[in-house]
């Protein structure tokens, strides 16, 4: 009989011993699921916490506003007539309008104790509301805000910008860091519990080179078992994940800071955590796999 | 054709030399026993001629292959001109007699086809051809060993290497599997049985190749009691 190569004929065999495989050692795969999916768990409920503080930040800076003061001398209508030049301006997202008798209700509403009430409106000026799309171009849209005629004053909390931007950057760094660390572990016992399951069949792999089987043709199989093993933790992780959230967020919209926090709808983000969720069970369990039979592939 | 000439094998992590200077031939379609004491360098030998260890010196062809030089990924090639046979049968608990049997087969990519042939036919040359279905574990040690039999020969090697075939059998399961193994011999195939057994060995008139210390100690017809040096 001749000497040939894997066939493509092989494959489909192959394949099928990988996933009767999984069923062979159900004790072991039991474990490398369980393994996964708990990595994963632990990653998602943090990615969820880390989306959260995001938004809310994200949120928060939104109400972050500068204050654009039109010129004394231009009358209300001629005051409103800026609002396009407002507008124009690089980095604004929305204009809101706010005339000398409005400001002055605000100011008032604000210190009921009538300590305001004998002054005129006058004493206000017409001004523009303005958000900002990036709030860390606070200082140069404000310059650029003075720039536009008929502008007399901007009033910007630069502080308080500067205060997100940190807060952001903060939350961000250590997000990534723990995600990278949470990542590196969850490799780090996969690769293990494979290790462990190929040290149980190291016996089977030395057999199989015996025969002639080449490396290709014994590391198939326990590639195939490995990336179903991490598809399948990976689904489960998702649905834990996916259920954990909506009881989190069930008791918080129905508790005292229901209303005080805006959450992250998860069918929002569902389908890419899904993809991430599939994408790293699949990668851990088939480079897993491989990593773990390379050292019993050498003889 | 087997031929080894000035092989010298020195284990590095003890520095013991376990075969010094061995020189031999084995023909196409022989039947020979390799037989010596323990720590004679009856296992380092076989090794060599299985792949699992490279010599330290001297040269070593097998099949048209030379062992000293083979690079790593031609090894399975190398491997599956061969049948070997283990003293512990060596066969995947979790496949079915049949399966242990075809498995050697679908490494070599024969199709389907020729797989449900050849295997139903090995199993009958074993006597086994009603225990296909059945797992290794429920089997008794001279059956497992016809498993690995068959495994052995399901691919047509040109050489059998069979180290201590009989280790595990009582003596009519040893004398059976021997017969086999003649049988086998008798359709072409060259056999090489390592084995310490003097009895079984004198019950046939082979060749007889010892080896004492790392050396051949003799060659030739006359039984296992000519060379013993124990």
């Amino acid at each position: 009989m001749g000497i040939t190569l894997m066939r493509p004929n092989n494959v489909g065999y192959l394949t099928k011993e990988g996933f009767k495989s999984i069923f062979k050692h159900g004790l072991m795969s039991f474990a490398s699921v369980t393994i996964i999916m708990a990595c994963l768990i632990i990653m998602g409920v943090f990615v969820m916490l880390a989306l959260n503080i995001n938004s809310i930040i994200n949120e928060l800076e939104k109400q972050n506003e500068i204050v654009a003061f039109v010129d004394e001398e231009y009358t209300e209508a001629r005051a409103m007539g800026l609002k396009n030049a407002v507008l124009s301006v690089e980095n604004v997202s929305s204009v809101e309008f706010v005339t000398r008798k409005e400001a002055m209700d605000s100011f008032s509403e604000d210190y009921e104790n009538g300590l305001f009430d004998e002054i005129d409106a006058t004493v206000f000026r017409d001004r523009f509301i303005v958000h900002v799309y990036d709030i860390e171009l606070t200082a140069q849209t404000k310059t650029d805000l003075e720039k536009v005629d008929g502008i007399a004053k901007v009033n910007a909390h630069l502080e308080y910008a500067d205060g997100f931007i940190k807060v952001r950057n903060v939350v961000s760094i250590i997000s990534a860091v723990l995600v990278a660390i949470l990542a590196v572990i969850s490799v780090f016992i996969m690769s293990n519990t494979i290790k462990l399951a190929a040290f149980t069949r190291r016996e089977e792999i030395a057999i199989m080179r015996m025969v002639g089987a080449t490396n290709s043709f014994i590391r198939f199989p326990f590639i195939v078992e490995g990336l179903m093993l991490g598809l399948l933790g990976g689904g489960l992780g998702f649905l834990a994940v996916w259920g954990l959230y909506t009881v989190v967020c069930n008791n918080l919209l129905t508790s005292s800071m229901s209303g005080l926090v805006e959450i992250v709808a998860f069918g929002g983000i569902m389908w890419p955590l899904l993809g991430v969720f599939l994408g790293v069970g699949v990668l851990v369990g088939a480079f897993g796999s491989n990593i773990a039979i390379r050292n019993y592939l050498k003889v | 054709m087997l031929q080894m000439s000035e092989v010298h094998k020195v284990y590095e992590s003890t520095g013991s030399e376990a075969l010094k200077g061995v020189d031999l031939t084995i023909n196409d379609g022989e039947f020979v026993f390799l037989v010596g004491p323990s720590g004679s360098g009856k296992t380092t030998l076989i090794k060599l001629l299985t792949g699992e260890l490279r010599a330290t010196s001297g040269t070593v062809m097998v099949n048209g292959f030379d062992l000293q030089t083979i690079k790593r990924r031609k090894m399975p090639m190398y491997r599956r001109t061969l049948g070997v046979v283990f003293q512990d049968f060596r066969l995947i608990d979790k496949m079915t007699v049949y399966d242990n049997v075809a498995y050697a087969m679908r490494i070599v990519g024969a199709k389907k086809k020729e797989i449900a042939e050849r295997v139903p036919f090995v199993l009958n040359l074993v006597g086994l051809d009603e225990k296909g279905g059945r797992y290794p574990s429920e089997l008794s040690g001279g059956e497992q060993q016809r498993v690995s039999i068959a495994r052995a020969l399901v691919n047509n090697p040109s050489l059998i290497i069979a180290d201590e075939p009989t280790g595990n059998l009582d003596p009519a399961r040893s004398l059976d599997l021997m017969l086999l193994l003649e049988k086998i011999n008798a359709l072409g195939t060259t056999v090489l049985v390592v084995t310490h057994e003097k009895e079984l060995v004198n019950a046939f008139s082979k060749r007889v190749i010892a080896i004492s210390d790392g050396r051949i100690v003799g060659d030739g017809m006359d039984g296992y009691y000519a060379y013993e040096t124990e």
